[in-house]
């Protein structure tokens, strides 16, 4: 069984009729796994965490055939037992690590919190494990980090205290939303190589959410490629980098720089992801496609699995077998 | 910590001297003098006039008075009041008691009830009751407070009956003033139902005097907290797992109360000038009554010193505030 499994989840904001952030995702976590979401900006990767996490708030309407977390339907949780698991045995660490922590209170506090709240550890206890946990995130001088508040620690230092909150309650699966995004190349190569340090460490599963191929191809066992709030693309790593099935897919590996060495420009695909006002009919890429058919303009492709994963679209490439 | 508290002290002493100089100037810009109000209708003689104003010293040029006038608070003496021989310095520690229990009384009231309203409306946000609320802290912050305190003695003291209109307590108890504040001094006289009187007496010129800094309160722990509620860091907080309620008042209000602290230290100004007007309606026997009095009789001492007192306080209240400011937000602490 696995970790997480995501059944046709559908985030809208505003009423029932509204064009929905996240259409009918279906996503499957397994245990000690790392899965990477990548796509562009909008196209609802971190709302399908928020939503998992029960983050969204009103007006914002999610539903879901399941949302099964180690067993459990969190969609069917009240606060109370919900707040049992969120924080615990699944945890978030956010993209801005400056304006994650709260300004008004200690490192040591903000972590202690996690400690009393799903461990029931306190005083003495709690800051010793606090302290362990410093030292577990390579922070130096961690003792003396304890008393220190938020602006006093650089993008880097912040991200460590909040990966060390997440992992507070040793939780089976981690949710690193652009972890490095805010921070500078070098930083961002040493908090990588932390988490996936941990994530080995706890044998505890990772998705990671990001833009960045490059770690992508470095560090996840699969990737689910999203678009317009749909999944797209899954598939393995590196199969998905050598022959990626989803027009997609291709584009987003033709945009990275060192695929366009010699060309004058860099390649792309024009156009933006469609928005609340501008949704095809049909395949929600065809008006980007380069491969777009009068088909694909007229019907939605769904998510079919093929011998490597699974692709929407009615003319995958680089398949040697048709579609199931 | 210390040079914050340094570098605020130091700001103190220009202030000083601009409101020496002010109070001095505006009362002699009043038409009168102390003398032809001591007179009253009569038509003054000119030389006895004159005679008592050079007795009161204001017949030299205006510098010469304000040196004077310096030179005696700097050996520490306020002078006495024209009208009753009295010192200034007594008779405002006489009264101040009066004045500060009804202005703690209101920030208590408007404190206690602006934030609380301020949580919800934005917790609420865009409910009947944020409308309510903002709506009716609008009302309460427009309202004329003479006029307001007239319509709650109308209707509670005169209407209801549930209140008296005016002063500190019933003629019928004799208060030994111990402290001088009248909710402590009815407990320590151990009279039956005085301390209950004094209450009685004590509600409606609060709630008339905090009416202002409710609605400024209310208004802006909301907009503060409807901010704060959009951090990422209160996210964090959600996703760790903790209730709401420590989520909202741990998390979220300990860092939206920074701006409020702020307005709520320029209240006390309001409140000092409101408690003028509250106190005269009311019968109220405090500094604000007084100085009304003493501007009506240009009683030059009382008017100056009262209001440099006054003056006073406020910068040590804002003070206070910036050092409560600072406690409360690291960032300013360890600023250098």
């Amino acid at each position: 069984m696995s970790l997480l499994d995501i059944k046709n989840l559908s985030v809208r904001f505003g009423d029932a009729n509204a064009v929905p952030v996240v259409d009918g995702l279906d996503l499957r976590v397994d245990k000690g796994e790392v899965l990477a979401i990548v796509g562009e900006s909008g196209s609802g990767k971190s709302v399908t965490m928020m939503a998992l996490m029960g983050l969204i708030d009103a007006p914002g309407i999610v539903s879901a055939d399941s949302l099964s977390f180690d067993g459990t339907d969190m969609l069917k949780l009240k606060g109370r037992q919900r707040r049992r698991i969120v924080g615990k045995d699944l945890a978030m660490v956010f993209q801005d690590p400056m304006t994650a922590l709260n300004p008004s209170y200690t490192v040591g506090f903000q972590i202690e919190e996690v400690l009393r709240q799903h461990l029931g550890l306190s005083g003495k206890a709690a800051r010793q494990r606090a302290l362990e946990l410093l030292e577990r995130v390579e922070i130096p001088g961690a003792a003396s980090r304890l008393d220190a508040y938020p602006h006093q620690l650089s993008g880097g230092m912040s991200q460590r205290v909040a990966i060390a909150m997440a992992i507070a309650g040793e939780p089976k699966l981690l949710i690193a939303d652009e972890p490095t995004t805010a921070l500078d190349v070098t930083i961002q190569a040493q908090i990588m190589d932390l988490l996936l340090d941990l994530q080995r460490d706890q044998g505890m599963a990772l998705v990671l959410i990001t833009h960045d191929l490059a770690v992508v191809a470095e560090t996840a066992d699969r990737v689910c490629v999203m678009y317009a709030g749909q999944a797209v693309e899954v598939g393995q790593v590196p199969a998905l980098f050598e022959a990626p099935t989803h027009p997609y897919t291709e584009a987003l590996l033709a945009a990275i720089p060192e695929h366009s060495q010699g060309a004058r420009r860099l390649a792309t695909l024009p156009g933006i992801v469609p928005g609340r006002y501008d949704r095809p009919h049909g395949c929600l890429l065809s008006p980007r496609c380069p491969y777009a058919q009068a088909n694909c303009r007229e019907r939605r492709p769904g998510l079919d699995a093929h011998e490597r994963g699974a692709v929407r679209c009615f003319y995958p490439l680089n398949l040697s077998s048709e579609v199931a | 910590m210390l040079s914050f508290i340094a570098r605020r002290l130091g700001l103190l002493i220009p202030t000083f001297f601009g409101v020496t100089l002010l109070t001095f100037a505006l009362i002699r810009l009043i038409p009168g003098d102390p003398v032809e109000v001591m007179m009253g209708e009569r038509r003054v003689d000119p030389e006895m006039h004159a005679q008592a104003m050079e007795r009161l010293g204001l017949n030299k040029p205006l510098y010469a008075q304000y040196l004077d006038y310096i030179g005696k608070l700097a050996q520490g003496d306020l002078g006495e009041s024209l009208r009753t021989r009295e010192s200034v310095w007594s008779e405002f520690l006489t009264l101040f008691p009066a004045t500060v229990e009804l202005a703690l009384a209101a920030l208590l009231f408007a404190g206690t009830l602006g934030v609380l309203a301020g949580v919800i409306a934005a917790l609420k946000r865009g409910s009947l009751f944020d409308h309510g609320v903002m709506g009716i802290s609008l009302t309460g912050y427009s309202m004329p407070i003479f006029w307001w305190g007239l319509i709650l003695i109308m209707f509670f003291s005169v209407g209801l009956g549930w209140t008296p209109v005016s002063g500190r307590i019933d003629l019928l108890y004799d208060i030994e003033p111990v402290t001088g504040f009248m909710l402590i001094d009815t407990l320590l006289s151990e009279e039956e139902g005085a301390f209950v009187d004094a209450l009685r007496h004590l509600i409606l010129p609060a709630i008339v005097l905090g009416t202002i800094p409710l609605a400024v309160i209310a208004r802006m722990t909301r907009s503060a907290m409807l901010e704060v509620l959009r951090e990422d860091y209160v996210r964090t907080a959600r996703a760790k797992g903790l209730s709401p309620a420590r989520v909202v008042f741990v998390h979220a209000l300990r860092n939206a109360l920074i701006p409020v602290l702020t307005v709520f230290g320029l209240q006390i100004g309001t409140l000092l000038a409101g408690a003028v007007l509250t106190e005269t309606i009311f019968s109220w026997p405090g500094i604000g009554k007084w100085l009304i009095e003493s501007i009506g009789a240009r009683d030059y001492p009382v008017v100056q010193n009262g209001i440099l007192l006054i003056a006073c306080l406020v910068i040590l209240v804002n003070f206070t505030v910036d050092i409560l400011y600072g406690l409360a937000n690291p960032r300013i602490r360890h600023q250098r």
